[in-house]
């Protein structure tokens, strides 16, 4: 298909500066079970192309899943015709913009392999483990399942760039209900928002540690049930990597992306209380705190070769021993505030245009395993995949929740407790960060459901993270 | 011309059926000008055209959908489509009878169709950049036909178009202190979004005294219908599903088992008579008019998708597949807005809440943020704009023993979405005076 679409698009005669465009094929599928009942198989195969012109100064879009040589002429019509209309009242003269023509390949870990997607035998498994989750009558609620996506992308320009681009994911997902008594508590295996999500092929199933999970995750969700609620007050929190990839996300990349800093999100998903002359001088987090851009991570969900303006990815150092150095901008940002960058200008799909997002965030591994942060704590609490998350709209106060906590005390792991939560503020949340996990401690995670921009758009990112250990905490529970 | 599309594409899909299938079809489409503004420029314009369809099979009570792309090229279309067929029917070996199948057999065609009223984009976009010279207005318009369809091949066919503008703006002060604003249409008025504009430029001035920072504790509170959006909307996150309430994960279990109330001021339906989205479903069910949600703060009844009334032996009442609201209405009070700080006499002035979340779900225990112009009132008189604040409470509380009045007049807020496609849910609330919201950080 994608050869068809090259030579239909080198066709056209644009008669612009700089035209591109970008087509987008993904082929989703996904395996359900509730109950010990199967779900109704899904599937989806979504393809379309954006046409971007810029030109005289103007830039315009026009998306459209007609692929015909008549399609592709109306949407660079529509496209010249927006750049046309928009370039006197523009906030950015693009004439002085110099848009990358990029060339080559980039297929991500199991893109081009056959997948062994047995759909019989992959529901049973599911039916396996959520047979195995009925432990006790209190379980009144379990789920399972496995999706597919398969991404076919290319990235052409008029005057001869050319970027093809494949990745394959795997997503599982578990969720077990306990109730009794009038307390529900839910436990997952990674997250109930897809946290295991990851490129590559059947192997996932295995790193998530689907096989088993079954008796485990509900075995955990009666212990909260019969825990009690996490205690309130100041104390040393200790954050697993299914709960600090949001906290990454949320406290770290979005105040980063250079679009809210520039104002463009100020009416929906908000702005940053970063400014541009932070970056070079400003002690974003303790000497703990490393943190990386790095799409060269080929399993973490958003790996790829070029971003979606054709801006060539590589790992960048955001932020180095605490100081923050580079934001989460592309190349038009970059341009518009003269500030480095990185390659992050993404869209959601065919249909949106791309802006500034997140990728795979990373936090750097330290040195301590997991027994001595636990060692180095007095009294605090574990917690454990994210499961709510809320934060202002400069993304400085939060207060996130998750589903499962470890009280600590005198260097050792007690009793379960349920409902943990805590609260804080970005800027000075992460001065407070006491030690760092090394790489044993490491889990790679990320979200399908990134919501930003208007028109609205979810992307997918990743998060690698080790473990984390914060003092002084204000650290909460359930209940009014 | 797109309903005769449809048609056309449903008589291919359904012409090519074995005699012991059935198929259903759903369509959601657009052309939509998206304009994104910043600074009270152009950031960024351009136009989406995209229409999905999505093809579910049939056969005995096994079943199985897939969700394409069309094309607009018939022929090319059709093809495709065949192709579809052919791969489903693959797929239908793979599954097991499904016992919770519930199939539309109650035949009901209907047609709404409004043809386009609206001037080029480029004219709406000259009109607002004209409107707002000088301001530093940030927003998006998005605007064009909207489609949507349903077909089966037992006959039924449904189809709804309308052709609408949603321009949701703000205008900034400083920071972060703005005046948020949003309307829609279906007719361009360029005078009144002059006017709009104008009395949002006037409100800046007071974002522009110095701001007032609280300290953590329990105030008074006045909530705009915007503001109590947002807390309504967490009732919609599952609250309102009959599945979410049979798996014991719905907010509303305890006003299900009558251990709490809200007040008896609260009345919350699902009003699609008086809602955008349409009457219809992806599964070809019709909704009902109304459906009560919680009358006089007791629970009155819940959202039932066709697949949860098959699983636990109850009626359907149109609920598509997430059970959730798209025309969610609560009834309105007695306090007349315009006399709203006075009532509140001193406290907060929220005109909008964001980004929230539980606390602790069970409890309806939600947390969130001010934002936009909120003010610190006091005397009936706007003193200062608010720094931002995070509150933690609960709804049980705040629509409940909180829950001092409602106004009188009541507010379309027609949602700006456009997740995936341009949302069509909308909700008619009053404002709500509490006589207290904590404030926690």
């Amino acid at each position: 298909m994608h050869e068809l679409i090259e030579a239909r698009f080198r066709a056209l005669n644009p008669g612009v500066d700089f035209c591109s465009l970008r087509y987008v094929e993904e082929a989703r599928e996904t395996l359900a079970v509730r109950q010990g009942v199967a779900e109704p198989l899904a599937r989806s195969l979504d393809r379309g192309a954006m046409i971007t012109v810029l030109h005289r100064g103007g830039y315009g879009y026009a998306a459209t899943s007609d692929l015909s040589s008549a399609g592709l002429q109306a949407a660079l019509e529509r496209a010249r015709q927006w750049a046309e209309a928009s370039r006197s009242q523009a906030v950015f003269d693009f004439s002085g913009y110099e848009p990358a023509r990029p060339s080559g390949r980039y297929i991500g870990p199991g893109a081009e392999q056959p997948l062994d997607w047995q759909r019989r035998e992959l529901t049973e498994l599911l039916l396996a483990e959520d047979a195995a989750s009925q432990i006790d009558a209190r379980i009144v609620d379990r789920a399972a399942s496995l999706g597919r996506l398969d991404v076919h992308q290319l990235y052409i320009t008029h005057d001869g760039g050319s970027v093809e681009q494949r990745f394959r994911a795997l997503i599982p997902s578990l969720v077990v209900t306990a109730y009794a008594d009038g307390v529900a508590q839910t436990r997952s295996l990674g997250g109930q928002y897809n946290g295991y999500c990851r490129q590559g092929g059947m192997e996932i199933l295995a790193q998530a540690g689907l096989a088993g999970a079954g008796q485990r995750v509900a075995e955990e969700a009666l212990q909260l049930l019969a825990a009690p609620n996490c205690p309130s007050g100041s104390m040393d929190l200790l954050l697993m990597p299914s709960q600090m990839m949001l906290q990454i996300h949320e406290s770290i990349g979005h105040p980063l992306e250079l679009d809210r800093i520039l104002g463009d999100e100020r009416n929906y998903a908000g702005t940053s209380f970063v400014t541009p002359e932070m970056f070079g001088s400003y002690q974003y987090g303790s000497e703990h705190l490393n943190v990386t851009y790095d799409p060269q991570r080929s399993n973490e969900f958003a790996a790829y070769g070029w971003d979606d303006d054709g801006t060539p990815a590589e790992k960048v150092w955001l932020i180095k021993q605490g100081l923050l150095k580079v934001p989460l901008g592309g190349a038009i940002s970059q341009a518009r505030a003269s500030l480095p960058g990185v390659a992050n200008s993404r869209a959601c799909n065919w249909n949106r245009a791309p802006i500034d997002r997140m990728a795979n965030l990373n936090i750097e591994p330290g040195d301590q395993s997991l027994a001595q942060l636990i060692a180095g704590v007095e009294r605090g609490v574990l917690m454990d995949t994210n499961v709510s998350w809320s934060i202002d709209d400069s993304r400085n106060k939060f207060q996130f929740g998750c589903e499962y906590g470890r009280l600590i005390e005198n260097g050792e792991l007690k009793g379960v407790v349920k409902n943990p939560g805590y609260r804080g503020i970005s800027a000075t949340f992460w001065r407070a960060l006491k030690a760092v996990g090394d790489e044993s401690t490491l889990d790679v995670m990320g979200t399908p459901f990134c919501g930003k921009g208007e028109p609205n758009q979810v992307v997918r990112v990743g998060h690698a993270s080790p473990a984390c250990l914060f003092g002084a905490v204000d650290v909460f529970g359930g209940e009014a | 011309m797109m309903r005769q599309y449809f048609e056309a594409v449903a008589e291919a899909v359904f012409a090519a059926l074995d005699e012991a299938e059935q198929a259903t079809l759903w369509l959601s489409g657009e052309q939509s000008d998206f304009i994104r503004f910043n600074h009270g420029k152009v950031r960024q314009a351009g136009q989406v055209k995209q229409c999905y369809l999505t093809v579910q099979l049939v056969l005995g009570n096994k079943h199985v959908a897939q969700t394409v792309t069309l094309s607009h090229v018939l022929d090319e279309d059709q093809h495709m489509l065949l192709g579809v067929l052919a791969d489903l029917r693959d797929a239908l070996g793979d599954v097991a009878d499904d016992p919770y199948l519930l199939l539309n057999t109650a035949l009901q065609s209907t047609q709404r169709s409004e043809a386009s009223r609206l001037p080029p984009a480029e004219q709406m976009v000259a009109d607002i950049v004209a409107a707002a010279a000088g301001a530093d207005l940030v927003g998006i318009l998005a605007a064009g036909p909207v489609y949507m369809g349903f077909a089966n091949s037992l006959g039924q066919r449904n189809w709804h178009e309308t052709a609408s503008w949603n321009f949701d703006w703000s205008l900034y002060s400083h920071g972060d202190k703005a005046v948020k604003r949003g309307s829609a249409g279906t007719e361009w008025d360029a005078a009144a979004l002059q006017t709009a504009m104008a009395e949002a430029r006037a409100q800046l001035a007071l974002l522009a005294r110095p701001a007032k920072t609280l300290a953590p504790g329990s105030y008074r509170a006045y909530l705009t219908p915007a503001a109590v959006g947002e807390l309504v909307s967490m009732l919609n996150w599952g609250g309102f599903s009959e599945r979410e309430m049979r798996s014991k994960r719905s907010s509303l279990l305890k006003l299900q088992a009558g251990e709490v109330s809200f007040s008896p001021m609260l009345s919350l339906s699902e009003n699609t008579a008086a809602g955008l989205a349409p009457a219809f479903q992806a599964e070809g069910f019709i909704k009902p008019a109304e459906v009560a949600l919680v009358r006089e703060g007791k629970y009155a009844g819940s959202l039932v998708s066709p697949r949860t009334a098959r699983e636990f032996d109850l009626p359907s009442n149109g609920a598509g597949a997430g059970e959730g609201s798209e025309a969610l209405d609560m009834a309105a009070g007695d306090l007349p807005m315009a006399e709203a700080l006075k009532a509140l006499g001193s406290g907060l002035y929220v005109s909008n809440l964001w980004y929230l979340n539980w606390s602790d779900r069970a409890a309806a225990r939600i947390t969130g943020m001010t934002r936009f112009a909120c003010f610190w009132v006091e005397d009936g008189q706007i003193v200062a704009p608010l720094n931002v604040m995070r509150f933690d409470d609960s709804l049980f509380r705040l629509l409940g023993s909180e829950l001092e009045a409602l106004t009188a007049e009541r507010e379309l807020l027609v949602d700006a979405g456009s997740y995936g496609g341009r949302s069509s849910t909308s909700q008619r609330l009053p404002g709500a005076l509490l006589r207290s919201l904590n404030l926690v950080l």
